[in-house]
């Protein structure tokens, strides 16, 4: 019996989040004796097979067909539901990255099966029911479920397993056709990728290695200034609040939160920002926190590693200034 | 939380419209506002929900309905609330046609399940994408919606033939607040009250409880006793020591 693992990849480059689900597929399905198959879409997929034999994947299958040239999350969900009734798969899981819930959204409402999404951890120890930990509001509570069903379809939450290579083997490579009529199944071809608009060069705010974020307490759009600056100092990125997006002062582009960005910084320097759970939940997979608060009660600061309780708009020009010091600037 | 675990205690708190769907009631209203139309808002929930239907109202939203839940019946999981929500249109739309778009917010800000706007989509035979944060109804083609995804460095671009839906997120537009006379009106807005059920799926919520906290000590490293210099003196320490002032880059 197997497991069909989505794996997660753009034009060819795997995604983490495709290390993660076969980490998080091999462990359950050491428990449940299935055989873990990894499924890659598009003909670039086949360049993976050996990093995902690495990740535990005994078989790779490579599904090949026009319309999976590129992304279309329902074409790649009619392609999962067929070799999933191929191989008479009993789970199939992904990583409830945007493109992995996105899938199997699609998948679960082919079939009318049931679809849980962002697991935390999953107990199956008998094959009819399943319990599960999942993650609710955005992170800041977790539901305790159960999945009943013939073939259970879930993800676990980007970021819940870290990513570790086994060495059992290499994977079997094997080619895959799907049959895609669009003449039959129009929805097929109408959600394909058809351009890309390229915004940001080089680190985004989602892989940047320090964040600089301000909260309301910076009081303005230009009081982004000095902030801007000290990012830059520190090759870092801005970053900010929601109340700073709804007043207008950054783009919600820049937004960390449960409705924004998750970023996952070796520092994130938090500035007149309260710390509310919808904020925190974005913030919390920083390595390191340094709040910059004028209220030491604040749920930032209670909960950083390292806080200054001062005037943001007096510590954060002292900070790049001391670094321009120190580079002999 | 309620004492159970079955849910979040709103007698304290209220109910709210969740920054995704509000974005979904501005791009309505924009985009009515911009060719035409109506905007019809729909809820599957407790009574209390009229509140929310309301509040669109009074941002420009013209039709509200209410599907009435009652969580006695048994519980709303993904698959039932997609059933009733796709009754609810269908009963619409033999009336009324077609709608031209229906917009879902990419996910609920509280259960999180990723799926009722995907299940929706496919029990009516339209095409879906999830993740959008701009919509254009192109000029030279009236049968399609271009849609943006967002994705880490800019944008994927859909082309969906309309009817369409998009599941979409916070960040399409910055949501405008309620006009005096807009609240005023939003109080006589009809309020048509719908119902409709379907059955739920395999899924189950046996209780909700808090993420353990990681306990963390604050160390507090300068405060407004010192002069701001002295204070970034010791910041500037902290970061070379956590190995992120490397030195000369971005100078
Ligand atoms: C469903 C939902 C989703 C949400 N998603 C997000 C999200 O993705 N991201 C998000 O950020 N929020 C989100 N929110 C909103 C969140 O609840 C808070 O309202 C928001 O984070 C508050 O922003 P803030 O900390 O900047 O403002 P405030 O809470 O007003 O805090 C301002 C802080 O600045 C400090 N301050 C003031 N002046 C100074 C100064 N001169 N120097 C130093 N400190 C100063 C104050 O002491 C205070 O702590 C969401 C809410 C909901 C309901
Ligand atoms: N009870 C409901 N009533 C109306 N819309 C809903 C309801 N539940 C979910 N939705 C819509 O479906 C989207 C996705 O929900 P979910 O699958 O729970 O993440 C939400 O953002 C809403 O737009």
């Amino acid at each position: 019996m197997t497991m069909l693992v989505v794996i997660e990849h753009d034009r060819g480059a795997l995604a983490e989040a495709g290390r993660e689900a076969l980490t998080a597929a091999r462990d359950l399905a050491e428990r449940l004796d299935l055989e873990v198959h990894a499924v890659v879409l598009g003909q670039s997929g086949a360049d993976l097979a050996d990093e995902l034999g690495a990740h535990g994947a005994s078989t790779v299958h490579v599904a090949d067909h026009d319309l999976l040239a590129d992304y279309g999350p329902d074409a790649w969900a009619e392609t999962v539901r067929q070799l999933a009734d191929e191989l008479d798969a009993e789970v199939v899981l992904s990583v409830g990255t945007d493109r992995g819930n996105e899938v199997l959204a699609n998948l679960a409402a082919r079939t009318d099966l049931p679809f849980v999404a962002n697991c935390t951890t999953i107990d199956a120890e008998d094959d009819d029911q399943w319990s599960m930990t999942r993650v609710q509001w955005g992170g800041s509570l977790l539901e305790d479920a159960t999945l009943s069903a013939d073939r259970k379809l879930v993800t676990f939450a980007h970021h819940a397993v870290v990513a570790e290579t086994t060495d059992d083997g290499d994977a079997e490579v094997v080619a895959f056709e799907p049959d895609l009529d669009p003449d039959d199944d129009p929805t097929l071809a109408t959600t394909v990728i058809v351009d890309r608009m390229v915004m940001t060069q080089g680190v985004t705010l989602s892989t940047a290695p320090v964040v600089v974020s301000g909260g309301r307490g910076v009081g303005s759009a230009d009081g982004f200034g000095p902030l801007e600056e000290l990012a830059e100092l520190l090759d870092g990125r801005v970053g900010c609040s929601r109340a700073v997006t709804n007043n207008g002062w950054r783009p919600h582009a820049d937004q960390v939160g449960q409705t924004g960005t998750r970023i996952v910084p070796e520092i994130y320097i938090a500035t007149g920002i309260s710390g509310a759970i919808q904020h925190w939940v974005g913030a919390m997979a920083s390595k390191k926190i340094l709040a910059l608060n004028t209220d030491p009660e604040a749920n930032m600061v209670t909960k950083a590693d390292y806080a200054v309780i001062a005037d943001l708009h007096e510590v954060v020009p002292a900070i790049s200034a001391e670094i321009r010091r120190r580079r002999g600037a | 939380m309620t004492e159970d675990g079955q849910s979040v205690e709103t007698a304290h708190l209220g109910f709210t419209t969740s920054p995704h769907e509000e974005c979904a009631v501005e791009e309505a209203v924009l985009l009515t506002e911009a060719n035409g139309g109506t905007v019809t808002v729909m809820t599957a929930g407790p009574a209390e929900a009229e509140e929310q239907l309301r509040y669109a109202a009074s941002v420009g939203a013209t039709e509200l309905v209410l599907i009435p839940t009652d969580e006695a019946d048994g519980p709303w999981d993904p698959q039932r609330t997609a059933a009733a929500l796709t009754e609810a249109i269908q009963g619409i739309e033999a009336e009324h046609g077609p709608f031209d778009l229906i917009l879902f917010g990419n996910e609920s800000a509280d259960s999180g399940g990723y799926q009722v706007g995907v299940r929706v989509a496919r029990a009516l035979g339209r095409s879906i994408v999830n993740g959008i944060k701009g919509i254009e109804f192109p000029e030279d083609d009236p049968d399609v919606v271009i849609a943006r995804r967002a994705v880490d460095a800019g944008f994927e671009v859909y082309r969906l033939p309309r009817p369409a839906v998009l599941g979409v997120k916070e960040g399409l537009n910055l949501p405008r607040y309620p006009t005096m006379r807009g609240r005023l009106a939003s109080k006589k807005a009809e309020l048509r009250s719908i119902d409709a059920d379907g059955d739920a799926g395999g899924q189950a919520m046996i209780r909700l409880h808090r993420p353990e906290e990681q306990v963390s000590t604050t160390e507090i490293i300068g405060d407004s006793s010192k002069s701001a210099d002295e204070v970034a003196v010791k910041v500037v320490d902290l970061l070379e020591e956590l190995g992120v002032l490397t030195t000369g880059g971005g100078a």
